[in-house]
């Protein structure tokens, strides 16, 4: 089961440039995958790919972050911090899913929302802030699973769901180690000290009642560990299924409701 | 004025306030021209933040407002090292217990729910206890019909409760919705600064969205900014006026005339 990581090793191994992202799971998981790109309102954003296809015959919606692999490729995706428009993006597909009864599965890996001027002009705050209030009544089965580091406002803006996923090694919190460690003790390589206080590794949040599972990844390969979490998700998606959107959404409300009630 | 003065003195366990000191001019103003000038410095016109007592006094009728929740208190949900002494500190030092008060009241006549964040405990930031209380009064809001005042400051979620500060952020989320979808009105009032979280959250999901002149309103910290992309900001970023030109604000409302405009608001809203 769970190896001795120390919370910082793991905030290395979720952040780690060879660990698979989002585009990774859409490959090995879904198939027929359709891309569909942009938010209808200024453009594309390459930090978050967005489409539907199949997870063994049942259609999905699939919304992932992606941090690219060449340098030209993560430069083009800003390393996975989305823009408003990537949340915008996700939103309008979120809804047309919800229109077809389709579920939706958010893949989350990514320091943050981008951090920029252009960007808070078109109003960074204001998309996460429609993200979580829509995902809260979205009328579909939702599903996230953080995959790789689980950055603040950014990465909970796909992360209002019905179930929670955790890779063992993702982390999710809601500082980086070294923006707390900076803070707290004006010292950003203080960051391994302020990781462990920040409780931010899977088993953690597990305890917490904040993610529902954890898939173990100790001595798996990422097949084994991608074809594992394909299982969690078909059987997650079976159980969401078979609620009525009443059951549904009052099951999502309460289970943000009772985290420090 | 002098039953607000006798709370202050009693809160922050003064005999008498002392003057406040403009920041801007420098000015030395005594404590009753300072709140009868609404906490702007009549030398110079800046905004002093507001305490959650002061903007009470300025918005509600007198005598109608009724507190909740206001002995919750923080349980340190992951014991994260020196908070305890850190939340004992904010006490003292605001006469709060945490950095919203929440509550029903009169405004002009007409009944609402009312959350006033106070920049004094901790930089309003929201932790669990923060993210309850508005929750609560939102809940509490929707099951007696009536419309939601917010008063906002933040210096956004509080790390020292982690991932517990970052979900208040659905939960009050979660909140706003279903008092929305039950019809009823949500007035979210910016003030300086309303930042991070609170940005991305229910500072930015009102029917109506007003901010204080020159309030600081956005996502990422200035600093952050400037750090990751290099670039210098122009003059006036992420200020009311800023947010009213990208089109993220519905108006900007002088403090003199918010209570005004907030109740002109509440009357046109109601059936
Ligand atoms: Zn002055």
């Amino acid at each position: 089961m769970a190896d001795t990581k120390t919370a910082y090793e793991r905030v290395q191994a979720a952040r780690n440039g060879k660990r698979p992202m989002g585009s990774y799971y859409i490959e090995h998981m879904v198939d027929d995958f359709v891309e569909l790109h942009g938010d209808r309102r200024f453009g594309d954003d390459a930090a978050i790919v967005a489409g539907i296809g199949y997870i063994n015959h049942i259609p999905v919606t699939v919304i992932a972050m992606e941090r690219g692999d060449t340098i030209e490729d993560r430069m083009k995706r800003n390393f996975g911090c989305p823009e408003p428009e990537g949340y915008r993006k996700a939103l309008r597909l979120m809804k047309e899913a919800e229109k077809f009864h389709r579920p939706v599965i958010c893949f989350i890996g990514s320091s943050g929302a981008y951090c920029g001027i252009e960007a808070e002009k078109r109003g960074q705050g204001l998309a996460i802030a429609e993200n979580l209030y829509e995902m809260m009544g979205l009328k579909t089965p939702v599903i996230s699973v953080v995959v790789g580091e689980g950055g603040s406002g950014g990465a909970l803006a796909l992360g209002v769901c019905d179930t929670a996923i955790m890779l063992e090694n993702a982390v999710y919190s809601v500082i980086s180690p070294e923006g707390c460690a900076s803070i707290l003790w004006k010292d950003a390589s203080k960051a391994p000290e302020a990781a462990e206080h920040l409780r931010l590794t899977s088993y953690d949040l597990l305890s917490f009642d904040v993610v529902e599972k954890v898939i173990p990844e100790t001595g798996k390969t990422d097949r084994e560990i991608c074809s594992a979490l394909k299982t969690v998700l078909l059987d997650e998606i079976k159980k969401l299924s078979s609620l009525t959107t009443e059951e549904l959404l009052d099951h999502r409300y309460q289970k943000f409701r009772k985290i420090g009630a | 004025m002098s039953t607000l003065k006798t709370i202050l003195n009693t809160i922050t366990g003064n005999v008498e306030q002392p003057p406040r000191i403009c920041k801007k001019c420098n000015a030395e103003i005594p404590y009753e021209d300072y709140l009868a000038n609404h906490c702007i410095c009549p030398e110079c016109g800046a905004y002093f933040r507001m305490r959650a007592v002061e903007r009470l006094d300025a918005t509600v009728d007198k005598g109608t407002f009724q507190e909740i929740d206001r002995k919750l208190k923080s349980k340190n949900p992951i014991d994260f090292p020196d908070y305890k002494e850190k939340l004992e500190k904010a006490e003292k030092a605001s006469g709060l217990t945490e950095g919203v008060v929440c509550g029903t009241a009169k405004i002009d006549g007409i009944d609402c729910g009312l959350f006033i964040m106070d920049s004094a405990f901790m930089m309003g930031s929201m932790g669990t206890v923060v993210g309850e209380k508005i929750t609560r009064l939102f809940e509490k809001a929707t099951a007696l019909g009536l419309p939601v005042i917010g008063f906002i400051t933040s210096g956004g979620a509080r790390m020292q409760e982690g991932i517990f500060s970052l979900m208040q952020m659905a939960k009050v989320s979660g909140a706003v919705k279903r008092h929305s979808e039950a019809g009823l009105l949500y007035i979210a009032v910016l003030t300086d600064p309303t930042t991070g979280g609170i940005t991305a959250s229910f500072a930015m999901q009102g029917d109506i969205i007003i901010a204080e002149p020159k309030a600081l309103i956005g996502f990422a910290g200035q600093r952050v900014i400037e750090q990751t992309t290099g670039e210098k900001l122009p003059a006036g970023f992420q200020r009311a006026e800023f947010q009213l030109e990208h089109g993220f604000v519905d108006l900007i409302e002088e403090r003199p005339r918010m209570t005004y405009t907030l109740a002109k608001l509440l009357k046109l809203h109601q059936a």
